[in-house]
């Protein structure tokens, strides 16, 4: 299945990737081979067959709506690129 | 002279034969020696080591100690460790240094060892021969211009140059088994739920499962004994009574049946690696197991099921490096979007985007059915593959990878000539059983691996067949030439 060059820069726009123009043509190769290779599992029957999400077939394990954590925000914005008075700053977003 | 395994080491240092501080101080002299070579190591954390190897002698001189208390070993730079600068080895994750400890790092450090440092890996444990990482590929011990394997490639090189005696390791679709194989040591991939996933940097949630590479089966017991339990903050750990995993390692095997998969022994298998697991399994026969050939006709549908599930959970998992609440970030972003393409764009390398995009697609409006729910309808087929096979045998025997380490560069130029790296160890994953690698021989100098398969929660079972096959054969023993120090 290929992949036309808009589609691998819409692909990389919902992925939230910058993607350069001279690097469409080899994402566009690979990812239309990558698909011809997955595509072989059209061709097995899986009517009736039950998704499989979790390996044990699991469900999620549900906890008391109870605070179990911490105030922990200066730990954790201590990596944080630009932080000031406890908010992380972005470009202005509302003009 | 220091032991090389952790159970030697273990009881040289209750018999006071040494410190755990002299010992860590010589271990870590050899990281740094050897690390311009190998590349084993992203980071040596030389202070931290020696701090806690004191406090294990001092730990031990108080009799308060468990079997690890003072043993040294390296984590896989994706686990977080508090204080300590953990990548993933990606730019992305350079600067990062997380503020609490992963669970496994937490119940390793409980018990008592002392980790000597970060271990290289591919970005993000994509990848199958360690050169995706950011700070460059890792060299095999047994043949510097060869690839150790990957993702966990790092963790595998240095055990196998004897660096450490045991590293922590990941495993989403063979990263612990296939460099395991490649380097001649032991490696354990425990069933899905064993151990916890809290704090390790995910990349595809129901596949990633930690566990550790070592240099035998009792080893890994040992560790295994540690880093297994139940905790809360992973959803999807799993309550099981305690085991001890070292008890049943010399239970006799006779009368035990092993399953060999037809479609694990194909007609282009490098007929070396076919002809040293057809002697390991002829030792089995010797101790008393009877074979049995089974069917497992899914195992083909198992990489292309792979390549739609692990993309499409990294495309989810990793929407949350941002640019904004850590990690990299781009310089003098325009606008919001800017920062989020551009930081992500500098930050992830290639096979990284690869997986992204692929998985964006597969879960974008429209294919979701196509691609997503198609490969987990595989994924059951796949699981119901092996439980009809387990209801006939004990263990599943075949190769733990295709062929020996290949070179640096080899499988470059094309990302599904590396996925097929993974034929023998994905369908693992995506029935989330427990495998392992244990060294079977050498072709021209170069390891193969035996992989055992076993039944979910059936670890005790699986290393009792590693630990019997070690106790008859001498090739996890092995060094490579000028690591035998």
């Amino acid at each position: 299945m290929a992949l036309s060059s808009t589609e691998i820069k819409e692909i990389a726009y919902l992925a939230r990737i910058a993607i350069q123009d001279n690097e469409v043509p080899h994402f566009q190769k690979e990812l239309s081979s990558i698909l011809d290779f997955v595509a072989q599992l059209q061709s097995i029957d899986t009517d009736k067959v039950e998704p499989l999400s979790n390996p044990l077939d699991q469900t999620q394990r549900l906890r008391a709506d109870e605070v179990t954590e911490t105030n922990q925000r200066d730990a954790n914005q201590e990596g944080a690129p630009l932080v000031e008075e406890g908010l992380y700053l972005v470009p202005k977003v509302i003009e | 002279m220091y032991s090389k395994t952790i159970k030697a080491i273990s009881d040289d240092l209750a018999d006071k034969k040494y410190s755990s501080a002299e010992l860590t101080t010589e271990l870590l002299n050899k990281a740094k020696q050897h690390n311009e070579t190998l590349n084993g190591f992203i980071r040596i954390t030389e202070e931290q080591a020696l701090s806690a190897a004191k406090k294990a002698d001092e730990n031990r001189a108080k009799g308060i100690s468990t079997p690890l208390t003072g043993v040294p070993i390296a984590h896989k730079d994706l686990f977080c460790t508090q204080g300590i600068a953990t990548t993933s080895a990606s730019k992305m994750l350079e600067s990062f240094i997380p503020p609490y400890d992963a669970t496994v790092v937490t119940r390793l450090s409980e018990a008592g060892v002392v980790s000597i440092g970060k271990t290289n890996m591919d970005e993000f444990a994509m990848g199958s021969s360690n050169e995706s990482s950011h700070f460059g590929p890792v060299r095999n011990p047994w043949d510097t211009e060869r690839v150790p394997g990957g993702s966990s490639g790092g963790s595998a090189a240095v055990v196998a140059a004897r660096l450490v005696p045991a590293a922590t390791a990941t495993d989403t679709g063979g990263s612990i088994r296939q460099p395991a194989a490649l380097t001649g040591t032991t490696g354990l991939k425990p069933t899905y739920g064993r151990i916890s996933r809290w704090g390790m940097i995910a990349f595809a949630s129901s596949l990633d499962q930690a566990g550790p590479i070592a240099t035998s089966a009792e080893d890994c017991a040992m560790l295994l004994n540690a880093m297994a339990g139940f905790d809360d903050k992973d959803s999807t750990s799993v309550k099981r009574p305690a085991e001890d995993f070292t008890a049943s390692l010399s239970s006799s095997l006779k009368g035990t049946t092993i399953g060999l998969p037809k479609q694990y022994f194909p007609e282009n298998l490098d007929p070396k690696v076919a002809s040293l697991v057809q002697s390991a399994i002829r030792e089995y026969e010797k101790m008393g197991c009877k074979l049995k050939e089974i069917d497992l006709p899914t195992t083909q549908h198992a990489i292309p099921a792979y390549y739609i599930i692990a993309p499409s959970e990294c495309s989810a998992n990793l929407a949350r490096m941002d640019g904004v609440r850590f990690g990299h970030r781009c310089e003098n972003p325009e606008n919001l979007d800017d920062l989020f393409t551009r930081s992500r764009a500098e930050g992830f390398g290639d096979e990284v985007k690869r997986r992204i995009f692929t998985g964006t697609y597969a879960l974008s409006a429209g294919f979701y059915d196509a691609y997503y729910v198609k490969a987990q309808k595989v994924r059951r087929l796949i699981k119901n593959d092996f439980a009809r096979a387990f209801e006939e045998v004990d263990v599943i025997m075949g190769p733990a990878a295709p062929s020996v380490a290949f070179k640096l560069g080899e499988k470059g130029a094309d990302p599904l000539a590396m996925y097929l790296e993974d034929y023998f160890t994905i369908a693992i994953n995506l029935a989330g059983l427990p495998g392992m690698s244990i060294p079977a021989g050498f072709s021209d100098g170069l390891p193969v691996g035996l992989q055992i398969i076993g039944n979910h929660f059936d670890e005790s079972t699986l290393l009792n067949f590693a630990h019997q096959y070690q106790s008859v054969s001498d090739w996890h023993t092995k060094t490579p030439e000028g690591f035998e120090g």
